[in-house]
C-alpha cells in the first residue's frame, strides 16, 4: 500500500517535471518571439546598412554607426510630424480627460436623474454609428477638414474609457465620503476635484494612457480628414516612409553611379528601422511606469453596472 | 403623471445643476459627432447631390443596396470579411487562454514577470508601425522569413503580393500583437481560483496537466464564455487600418473587406450614397450579431451586456 502511494507520487512528480521543462521551454521561445522583432529593429538601426542588407545582423549589431539617425535628422518632414503628433497627443489627451471626467462623474451618481437616459444615449453610439461618409460630411460642415481640431474633436470622448472610469468612481469610492463632504459644505464640483480625483489616480493613469497611446498611434483621422502635409501626424509620414519602396531621402540624381544608388537603397532600408525606433520609443518609455495599472484597468473595465 | 415628472426634473435640476453643467459639453459632443451623422444615414437611400444637400437629394429607394448585392465583388467582400474574422477567432481566441494557463504554472517568478511585461508591449505599437514591420520581415530579399526559407533551400516568396498568404499574415501578426493583452483578463481570473482545490488535487495525486484541465479551465469557464460571445458579436468588424495598410494591387483579391470598400467607394471615388449604403449594411449586420450574441449570453451564462 505504502509502496503503491509512493509509486504514484513518483510518477506524478516525474510527469510534472516534464511539464515544467516543456513550459519553461515554451515561455522562453515566446519571450524571444516577443522581444526579437523589436530588438532587431533596434540593432539594425545602429548597424552598417550593408551588413543589415546582407543579413549579417541577427542577434547583435555589426559595425555600429549612427548613419541612419544622421540621415533621419535631415528628413525634416518626420520631425514636423513628430511635433504635430506631440501637439495632438498633449492637447487631445487633456481634452479627453476633462470631458471623460465630466461625463463619468455625473453618470456615477445614483441621485442624478438624467443618468439612465444619458448612459443609454452614449452607449448606443458604441454599437450604432452613421458610418464613414455621414461622419465625414458632418466634419466638413463644421469646417474642420484640414484643421488641427479634426485630429482632436471627433474622438473627444471614448464611451469605453468613460465606462471604465465611471465604474471606478461608482465602485471604489464610498458614498459616505460625499455625505461627509456635503456636511462640510462642499458642492459636487469641489467634492470631485478635492476628494474623488485624488483617490482615482490609478484609473486616471490607465485611461490617460489609453487616450495618449490612441492619439500617438492615430492614423485614421489624418487619412480621412487631413490633406495638408503640414498638419500630418507622425504616423502619416511613417506610412509613406515604411510602405513605399521609393527613395525618400535625397532623390536619386542623374549623375549617381549604380553603386551609389545601391548604397542609398541600403541606407534607406536602415532608415526604416531608425524611424520605427524613434516613433515607438516614447510609448515604450512611458509603458513600464504604467504597466502595473493595466491589470487593474482591465479588471475595472470588465465590471459592469 | 407628466406634471410630477416635470416637477421632479426641475427639483433635480436645481439640486444637481453642477452635474448637468458638467455633462452639457459631453452631450453636445455626442449630438454633434455621433447623432448628427446618423441623420446622414438617409444618404443610403438617396442620390446625393452636393448642391441640394442631404435633405434635398432625391430618394432612390433601395437602389444602392441592390447595386451592392448584385455587384461582382459582393460575395468576395463578405467572404473575406467573415473569413478573416473567423480565422482570427479560431487562432486569436484560444491562444491567450492557453498562454495564461501555462504562465500560471511557470515556477520562475522572474521569467513570469518578464514574459508578461514584454507580451503586453506590442499592443501599444501603432498599426502603421506593425505593418511597416510586416513589410520589413516579409521582404523578398532581406526579410527574416525568406532568409530562413533560403537557408533550407526553399524558394523565396514575396508574401505580401500573394493573395493566399494575406489572411495568415493578417491573423498571426494580430495574434502576436494582442495575445499578451488579451490574456490579462484570464490571468486575473486564474489568480482567483481557490487554492484549496489545488491542494486537494495534489493530495489525490493529480498532475499539473490534470489540474490545469480539471480545475483551472472549469474555474475560468464563465469568463471564457462571456468573452467568446462578445467576440462572436463583432464578427463583421474587421479593422480598417491594418487591411488598408497591407493591401496592394496584387493581394487585393483576398485583402479587400467591407470597411476598406466603404472607404474606397466613398472617399476615393466620392460615391457617397453607395458607400453609406454599404456601411449601413455592415452596421446592421453587426447590430444583429451583437443582439444575437447578447441573447445567447443571457441564456447560457446568465450575464448580458445590456
Amino acid at each position: 500500500m505504502q509502496k503503491q502511494i509512493r509509486e504514484i507520487r513518483q510518477k506524478r512528480l516525474s510527469t510534472d517535471r516534464i511539464f515544467d521543462i516543456v513550459n519553461l521551454f515554451l515561455m522562453m521561445i515566446l519571450l524571444a518571439v516577443f522581444v526579437w522583432p523589436l530588438w532587431f529593429m533596434l540593432i539594425a538601426s545602429f548597424s552598417d546598412p550593408i551588413e543589415v542588407w546582407a543579413g549579417n545582423v541577427l542577434l547583435l549589431p555589426r559595425k555600429i554607426t549612427p548613419v541612419a539617425y544622421e540621415r533621419l535628422l535631415q528628413y525634416k518632414m518626420i520631425w514636423a510630424g513628430y511635433a504635430n503628433t506631440l501637439f495632438y497627443t498633449a492637447v487631445g489627451t487633456a481634452l479627453n480627460m476633462v470631458l471623460t471626467v465630466c461625463c463619468a462623474y455625473p453618470l456615477s451618481r445614483r441621485d442624478f436623474m438624467a443618468r439612465k437616459l444619458l448612459l443609454g444615449l452614449f452607449m448606443f453610439t458604441m454599437y450604432f454609428s452613421g458610418g464613414l461618409i455621414p461622419a465625414y460630411i458632418v466634419v466638413r460642415k463644421l469646417g474642420l477638414i484640414d484643421s488641427r481640431l479634426a485630429m482632436i474633436l471627433p474622438g473627444a470622448v471614448s464611451v469605453y474609457n468613460m465606462l471604465v472610469m465611471r465604474s471606478f468612481f461608482q465602485n471604489s469610492i464610498p458614498d459616505e465620503l460625499r455625505e461627509a463632504a456635503t456636511l462640510d459644505g462642499a458642492n459636487s464640483a469641489q467634492y470631485l476635484v478635492r476628494v474623488v480625483l485624488p483617490l482615482s489616480k490609478a484609473v486616471l493613469a490607465v485611461v490617460g494612457l489609453y487616450y495618449g497611446v490612441a492619439h500617438w498611434n492615430d492614423f485614421y483621422n489624418a487619412l480621412i480628414y487631413l490633406y495638408d502635409e503640414k498638419l500630418f501626424p507622425l504616423q502619416s509620414f511613417l506610412r509613406n516612409l515604411l510602405m513605399s519602396s521609393k527613395l525618400t531621402v535625397g532623390s536619386v540624381g542623374e549623375s549617381m553611379s549604380p553603386a551609389e544608388v545601391e548604397a542609398l537603397t541600403k541606407l534607406e532600408q536602415t532608415l526604416k528601422y531608425s524611424v520605427i525606433i524613434v516613433s515607438v520609443l516614447p510609448v515604450l518609455c512611458v509603458y513600464p511606469f504604467i504597466q502595473k495599472f493595466f491589470v487593474k484597468g482591465v479588471m475595472v473595465g470588465s465590471v459592469k453596472g | 403623471m407628466k406634471n410630477s415628472f416635470f416637477c421632479r426634473f426641475r427639483k433635480d435640476l436645481k439640486r444637481n445643476w453642477i452635474l448637468y453643467l458638467m455633462v452639457l459639453p459631453v452631450l453636445l459632443y455626442f449630438i454633434l459627432f455621433h447623432y448628427w451623422p446618423m441623420y446622414g444615414i438617409q444618404l443610403a437611400f438617396k442620390d446625393y447631390n452636393v448642391k441640394k444637400g442631404i435633405w434635398g437629394s432625391a430618394w432612390v429607394g433601395l437602389q444602392h443596396f441592390q447595386r451592392f448585392f448584385s455587384s461582382y465583388n459582393f460575395r468576395n467582400l463578405v467572404a473575406n470579411t467573415l473569413g478573416i474574422s473567423l480565422y482570427s477567432l479560431l487562432a486569436g481566441f484560444p491562444i491567450p487562454i492557453f498562454f495564461a494557463l501555462m504562465l500560471n504554472y511557470l515556477r520562475n517568478r522572474f521569467l513570469k514577470k518578464a514574459v508578461q511585461m514584454v507580451s503586453y508591449a506590442p499592443y501599444f505599437i501603432s498599426t502603421v508601425v506593425i505593418c511597416g514591420m510586416i513589410y520589413i520581415f516579409t521582404n523578398r530579399d532581406t526579410g527574416i522569413f525568406n532568409t530562413f526559407r533560403a537557408l533550407f533551400g526553399l524558394e523565396t516568396v514575396d508574401f505580401l503580393s500573394k493573395p493566399e498568404w494575406f489572411k495568415s499574415i493578417y491573423v498571426w501578426t494580430g495574434v502576436w500583437q494582442d495575445m499578451g493583452w488579451n490574456s490579462i483578463i484570464y490571468i486575473s481570473a486564474l489568480a482567483g481560483v481557490d487554492m484549496e482545490m489545488h491542494e486537494a488535487a495534489i493530495v489525490d495525486g493529480a498532475t499539473k496537466l490534470q489540474r490545469m484541465f480539471h480545475i483551472d479551465l472549469p474555474s475560468i469557464k464563465p469568463t471564457v464564455i462571456m468573452l467568446l460571445i462578445l467576440r462572436l458579436g463583432s464578427m463583421m468588424n474587421v479593422g480598417f487600418e491594418k487591411v488598408f495598410l497591407l493591401q496592394n494591387s496584387l493581394n487585393k483579391p483576398s485583402a479587400s473587406v467591407i470597411s476598406t470598400y466603404v472607404y474606397e467607394v466613398g472617399l476615393v471615388q466620392s460615391d457617397y450614397g453607395y458607400s453609406t449604403a454599404v456601411g449601413l449594411f455592415n452596421t446592421l449586420i453587426n447590430v444583429a450579431l451583437l443582439l444575437g450574441a447578447n441573447g445567447l449570453c443571457r441564456k447560457i451564462a446568465d450575464e448580458s451586456l445590456f
